[in-house]
């Protein structure tokens, strides 16, 4: 037969849908959410990610020669360096290397290697790591630096290198004299000494400079929580790049948005002195990374259309509950936990229908 | 009402006798192997877990602490659940033989579950009410059942997964219910009782 009437077998048109290429894409979607939160919070974050990448290569690397497993595939698969960057980007910028070490050593090791590797982890690897380390270190965990341009002593990158390996940070300065709270934090702190969000707002609606000579830790932004405001709508502008390159579907992050969303918008309509408003949810904290990059994990998601729905909305759910009247001020690592737990139940509950079969 | 309502989030999620308080783990590992098994011991424990919570309530007020036998507490209590759960398994077996025959030895079996004894006893040191116990053991129980069902339908899939040999099995689904313990952190601080 000559060459001229040689055909393939059915699928002909072929992609190179590979696990290396998602995980790649993710993290080109990340890189405007990486860009301004450098931009915002300064090079510590660049650090921790580097740091993290190499201790989720050498863990992975580890695990699969313990477990006798082919190094080269799954070390180039990009799933570790996926996991170890979202675990640094969900720490605070300026954290000792230890925590990094810790995090996405037992992300790797006990979330994701005890249970098979790749594909069969039933928790998110990155958030196991990050609850694990802020109920060990919370008092690390919880220590934000301010924003760049609201701080008095901008750190640069060798100083900031200096503290993370080290410890040690340049003369007359200490690490609780750089760091404050987050938004989310200490606007729960506000309210739980019985300000309304009127008072919060009066009282941080000094200009700038004002309230930096007093040392008020801003909480509002333009839009939503001061800093952390552009940072989500970067994670969202990478977001909404993965749906159109169809990594992620847009089940999950419009469940888990709509539904804090409708829970923020209930409890602000009903009193909006005591519950902050729907766009400052959407837009503070880790709202954004977790709606497209964490909660989205495809092996730790539910996978039919129905029950990504329902895994989204609970998720969303969850985070406003915990954000508003639990005790942690930030709920996205501990909801897509919790929620990792009920998806085997919701995958059985949501099967698709099999063709030619009636419900 | 506001009152009831936080005893039962605080029993169910914040306060979880399983994943907080380390109370029943026996069948909490046990029974967990398969789903179906898990629903119906989560049933049977909801229902007798309740009902020894109220019974021992009474027996604690109107039998122990009027005569003055509060040293016969543990003792007592274990009686009236065993008590409890032999009334259950006669009830179930001349009702409905199907469940029976679904729970077969899970039943007797609850008799040793200690979240079962811990929250008689929990009652009795809280000076919980009739109401109070009633609802304490009611959410216990959901809590319980919650708990146990998510880690079966887990476990289900565990198995298929390719662990590490020396993990398979017992350790892996400690290391689960322990993974489990700590996102249940998460709702710490949730409810102030």
């Amino acid at each position: 037969m000559s060459r001229l009437f040689r055909t393939a077998t059915s699928p002909h048109v072929t992609t190179s849908n590979s696990v290396t290429r998602v995980m790649m894409t993710v993290f080109l979607a990340l890189i405007p959410g990486i860009a301004t939160y450098v931009w915002l919070f300064g090079w510590g974050v660049v650090i921790n990610i580097l740091f993290a990448i190499l201790v989720a290569l050498v863990c992975e690397g580890g695990m699969l020669w313990l477990r006798k497993r082919p190094l080269k595939p799954f070390l180039s698969d990009g799933s570790a360096v996926v996991t170890a960057t979202l675990l640094a980007l969900t720490i605070p910028p300026l954290s000792p290397w230890w925590i990094t070490l810790i995090g996405v050593g037992f992300a790797i090791i006990v979330g994701k290697h005890l249970y098979g590797g790749l594909g069969y982890n039933p928790f998110n690897p990155a958030m196991l790591g990050y609850v694990l380390l802020l109920v060990s270190f919370p008092r690390e965990m919880t220590s934000w630096l301010p924003v760049i341009t609201f701080s008095q002593h901008p750190l640069d990158f060798t100083q900031s290198l200096s503290y993370i390996l080290g410890g040690h940070l340049p003369p007359g300065l200490t690490i609780d004299a750089l760091s404050e709270a987050t938004p989310l934090d200490s606007l729960k702190n506000n309210l739980r000494q019985g300000n309304t969000i009127a008072e919060i707002r009066a009282q941080l609606g000094l200009d700038d400079a004002t309230s930096r000579m007093l040392s008020i830790i801003p909480i509002f932004g333009n839009f939503g929580g001061k800093g952390w405001e552009w940072v989500n709508f970067a994670y969202l502008l990478g977001g909404l790049f993965l749906i159109w390159r169809r990594i992620i579907g847009w089940q999950i992050p419009v469940a888990m948005l709509a539904s804090l969303a409708g829970m923020s918008l209930i409890f602000y309509g009903v009193n909006g002195n005591a519950y902050v408003s729907p766009m400052f949810h959407l837009f503070a904290g880790a709202t954004m990374l977790g709606a497209f990059f964490i909660a989205t994990d495809p092996v730790t998601a539910a996978t039919s259309v129905q029950g990504r729905l329902v895994y989204g909305a609970g998720i969303g759910i969850l985070v406003y509950i915990i954000r508003v009247w639990g005790g942690y001020p930030d709920a996205v690592a501990f909801s897509v936990l919790l929620m990792n737990m009920t998806v085997p139940l919701i995958d059985a509950r949501f099967k698709p229908r099999v063709f030619g079969h009636l419900k | 009402m506001k009152e009831y309502a936080l005893i039962l989030v605080s029993t169910v999620l914040v306060n979880n006798f399983v994943l907080t308080k380390f109370l029943g783990l026996c069948p909490f590992l046990g029974v967990s192997r398969k789903l179906e098994t898990a629903t119906g011991m989560a049933l049977a424990t909801t229902f007798v877990l309740t009902l020894s919570s109220v019974c021992s309530y009474l027996a604690n007020a109107y039998l122990l602490a009027p005569l003055g036998l509060e040293y016969l507490r543990t003792i007592t209590f274990i009686l009236v659940i065993a008590g409890v759960v032999q009334f259950t398994e006669m009830v179930i077996q001349k009702t409905s033989p199907l469940l029976y025959k679904v729970l077969g030895i899970f039943l007797p079996l609850i008799t040793t579950n200690c979240a079962v004894l811990g929250v008689a006893l929990l009652n009795v040191q809280q000076d919980a009410g009739f109401i109070r116990s009633a609802l304490y053991g009611f959410g216990a129980s959901v809590g319980f059942s919650m708990v146990l069902i998510l880690f079966a339908a887990m476990r289900e899939r565990i198995t298929v997964a390719d662990v590490p040999v020396p993990f398979r099995g017992s350790s892996i689904a400690l290391i689960t219910a322990g993974l489990m313990a700590m996102a249940f952190m998460g709702f710490s601080g949730l409810v102030r009782v």
